[in-house]
């Protein structure tokens, strides 16, 4: 029995957009305690599906075509205020990011208690008990404390929690996921996605999972329909699409994903681009709602070494102080004790006029490719303010410029545009381009490919492969995704809390993990069994 | 607990620097050419230097530079700010005098431009790109283009002169002998042009920054959360958009509160307003040092005083600060 049967929808974009339809002629079932994922990259029109369904498209955005059948009506076609009954009632729905979809300024327990008041339930005093419920139910911890609590005082995780509080609230039919785990970590996700599972289990509702990771849909998929450009391009049971994808486009997804698939280590120089000796580094917080003023060792004696030519993977939790690593090794953060030996320098010893003449030597690839590079200025003077400021002669650092952007894949012609021209992809490779024009002794990825989707990633990760190799180039990569971590890198280093709880070769941590939280963060991979079983 | 404390230190913080602002404002004094004995002498009439020396023993003038500050600085901490020469009163008094009618008009003002103009701006921006909407931004960035002392004189002329239906000027009706109510009621009439024409300028403000701050807010990702769980309308403008969208407004807010003592100096001039600005505006052409002083001192006391509550109030309006570290 289907509770939701989408026919031939299609969903028209206002003019000037990319295309003419962000969905068309789209026509597919849920059925009642059902997970269908709905697989795509970003612009594949996936999202919109689920925000006409909410009732919640953007200005401009319409409905020109088929009907959604949902509880014997068309609830395309209904009025607003029916919209508006069905919406945290009998449909519900839980967003991509936890950080920003909750009111900052309410407490945790009024926002979750407000779906019972938009749906006129209960009485006050009983909707802060159910509150109360709900909030053991989705496993947050201390749930006296977390209905006061404001959501600046939760983990991301936490937040998602609350979230899917709030969507459970009114017990929904259909509940929509739009990329609920993107943004957590590894293990949080693998959290998330149980208690879904879980919570679908217990009270049989249909799921319908928006995702771009198929490692997710390997986890949690019933059904599976992947779309691009907004078409449904493959449908199918899980087991059928990712076992046995018929579509090109699926399988490129598919190929695309860094597997179980371990590439053997590169032997490497023995000369030192990095060496890092006992580097500390304490922040002093406040106290929170959860925990007491207190000393946090975000780099607690750490010591390892990159040689020259090498590429080494950080992977860790947010919060294990991987980043923090980063940017002390930059000097963006000055480490309290301890030495970063970058081609002889001390980076953590230098005063500031030492250290902008040094500067050079490491550079860094930033996460958002967007944010990242300066709006206003073209894409020449963001890959030459640098060598310029180190003195290099401005017609020399315009050549290297042209010669880079080359080098990247886009073009000597491309420096004169803005980087509003180019897409999520090709700024992460001016971005690579920018590190490269300083000539620097080591780069410094700190979730270079985290933002892009994956067919993107492969091709950022394919371009760092080839430049590694062609210049040599020292690369500290550090990622919270242990499959990208296993496609580029010859060792990979654990951090945990600040510490450095494991180094090896890559293949030696992947397949034979020393440390207990080596082996949760490989079994928290989603999707880990089947990458293992298509092998 | 956490509040008190953040109380304490600020006031701690204040002290030292209207202490500072006092010191500051001494040497500035100082500084300018020509001391007070001249000027009283000037203003006596014939001078000859045994007066103007006279004169200079009488106020301490003759003492070394340090010896001076340092009395100073003593004198205002016993809330001694000297005597006018000028009005023949202790300055103290003279501005305890003029303090309530300067208060009384600016905070009227404020209130009415506040909630004026964040109402006008949560209806402007709830109608968009409608007539309302535009109705609404064009007549604020009329006020706000409409010099101040322009619009005090045409609300005079039509309201007072030709429809005589209020007061033009002056604080109240002078020997009318009212009292209690009556004479409440008698001030508000005269308070009403005033506080309307010092209060739109900043109405206009303030809408142009609620219907902004409302239009940007409404985009975030927890407004789409409040919508999905079936809240109507009104209610996600109300609890989830506005009560966000205020932060910056409350801001701005906080920066006008501490104009309240000084900012009003045009509107007491037009109206006849007898308050602070207009014992600023004749202390500074009669060279009155000491209320010159005073005036200073009291505003700077004022801007601190009102950055203090604005604080509070942030504070209460946003759970995030005090928290972090």
């Amino acid at each position: 029995m289907s509770v939701l049967k989408i026919s031939d929808l299609s969903i028209a974009l206002p003019k000037g957009a990319d295309r003419d339809h962000a969905v068309s002629q789209c026509s597919y079932e849920i059925g009642a305690g059902e997970i269908l994922c709905v697989v795509g990259e970003s612009g594949s029109g996936k999202s919109m599906t689920a925000n006409a369904l909410m009732g919640l498209l953007p200005e401009g955005v319409r409905v020109d075509h088929g009907t959604a059948e949902f509880g014997g009506k068309d609830i395309l076609r209904v009025s607003e205020a029916e919209q508006r009954a069905l919406r945290g009632d009998r449909i519900a729905m839980i967003f991509q990011e936890p950080m920003t979809a909750l009111n900052p300024l309410m407490r945790i327990g009024d926002q979750i208690a407000e779906v019972y008041e938009a749906h006129g339930r209960h009485r006050p005093a009983e909707r802060r008990e159910k509150a109360l419920e709900l909030i053991r139910e989705v496993q947050l911890p201390d749930p006296e404390k977390i209905i006061r609590a404001y959501p600046f005082q939760l983990s991301g995780g936490q937040r998602q929690r609350a979230m899917i509080a709030m969507a459970l609230a009114l017990e929904p039919e259909l509940l929509i996921a739009d990329e609920p785990t993107t943004a957590l970590d590894v293990t949080t996700q693998a959290q998330i996605l149980k208690l879904i599972l879980d919570l679908r289990e217990k009270h049989g509702m249909a799921v319908m999972f928006i995702t771009h990771d198929f490692g997710v849909v390997a986890e949690i998929a019933d059904r599976v329909i992947v779309m691009r450009y907004g078409e449904i391009v493959e449908r199918g049971t899980a087991t059928e699409v990712l076992e046995n994808p018929q579509h090109d486009y699926t399988r490129r997804l598919l190929d695309a994903i860094p597997t179980g698939m371990v590439p053997q280590s590169v032997e490497v120089a023995k000369a030192p681009a990095l060496e890092i000796r006992h580097l500390k580094k304490t922040y002093n917080t406040g106290g929170g709602l959860f925990r007491e003023a207190r000393a946090v060792r975000a780099i607690d004696d750490v010591s390892l070494t990159i040689s020259r030519g090498e590429v080494l993977g950080l992977v860790g939790e947010s919060g294990s102080g991987k980043s923090t690593l980063g940017r002390a090794v930059v000097r963006l953060v000055t480490p309290d004790s301890g030495s970063v030996m970058v081609g002889g320098t001390d980076m953590a010893a230098l005063n500031d006029r030492e250290l902008r003449a040094a500067r050079h030597k490491v550079q860094m690839v930033f996460q958002d490719p967007y944010a990242s590079l300066n709006p206003r200025h073209r894409v020449m003077r963001a890959l030459t303010d640098g060598p310029i400021a180190k003195g290099v002669p401005k017609a020399q650092a315009r050549d290297r410029a042209r010669e880079l952007m080359e080098t990247v894949g886009l073009g000597a012609d491309a420096v004169d545009r803005f980087p509003h021209e180019f897409s999520g992809g090709q700024r992460q490779r001016i971005g690579i381009a920018r590190a490269l024009a300083m000539d620097p002794e080591l780069i410094i990825a700190d979730e270079a490919v985290s933002a892009l989707d994956v067919s993107i990633q492969a091709q950022v990760l394919d371009l760092l492969r080839d430049l590694r190799q062609r210049f040599d180039l020292s690369i500290l990569f550090i990622t919270h995704d242990l499959r990208v971590a296993a496609q580029l890198c010859d060792r990979i280093a654990v951090m945990q809390r600040g510490k450095l709880v494991e180094i090896g070769p890559v293949s030696e941590v992947f397949l034979n993990p020393q440390h207990d939280y080596t082996r949760t963060l490989l079994d928290a991979v989603p999707g880990g069994g089947w990458g293992q079983a298509a092998e | 607990m956490a509040i008190a404390g953040a109380i304490l230190s600020r006031l701690l913080k204040a002290a030292i620097t209207l202490l500072a602002i006092a010191i500051l404002n001494f040497f500035l004094v100082h500084a300018a050419p020509g001391d007070p004995a001249a000027v009283l002498a000037g203003e006596a009439g014939a001078a000859d230097e045994q007066m103007i020396a006279d004169l200079r023993a009488q106020f301490g003038l003759d003492q070394p530079f340090y010896v001076q500050l340092a009395r100073y600085v003593g004198n205002i901490v016993t809330l001694d700010l000297g005597y006018s020469f000028r009005q023949g009163q202790p300055v103290l008094e003279l501005i305890l005098e003029r303090l309530p009618a300067t208060l009384i008009l600016t905070l009227t003002a404020f209130w009415i431009s506040l909630v004026a103009g964040v109402a006008l701006g949560v209806a402007a921006s709830a109608r968009v790109g409608k007539f309302t909407d535009t109705l609404i931004t064009g007549t604020a960035l009329l006020f706000y283009a409409t010099p101040l002392y322009w619009a005090a004189l045409m609300a005079v002329l039509v309201f007072s002169v030709q429809l005589g239906w209020l007061p033009g000027f002056g604080y109240e009706t002078v020997g009318s002998g009212f009292g209690g109510l009556a004479r409440a009621l008698d001030i508000l009439k005269h308070l009403i042009l005033p506080a309307l024409t010092l209060g739109l300028f900043f109405m206009a403000v303030y809408m142009r920054m609620t219907r902004a701050s409302m239009l940007e807010v409404a985009q975030q990702d927890f407004v789409k959360t409040a919508r999905a769980k079936g809240l109507n309308p009104a209610t996600i403008r109300r609890r989830h958009i506005l009560r966000n969208a205020l932060l910056p407004v409350v801001t701005l807010a906080g920066l006008q509160a501490g104009q309240l003592v000084g900012g009003a100096v045009l509107t007491e001039t037009v109206f006849a307003w007898p308050g602070i600005g207009r014992l600023m505006f004749e202390s500074l052409a009669a060279r009155d040092y000491n209320t010159i002083l005073g005036v200073f001192l009291v505003s700077a006391a004022m801007v601190i005083v009102f950055n203090i509550l604005t604080d509070l109030v942030y504070r209460l309006i946003d759970p995030r600060i005090g928290h972090k570290a």
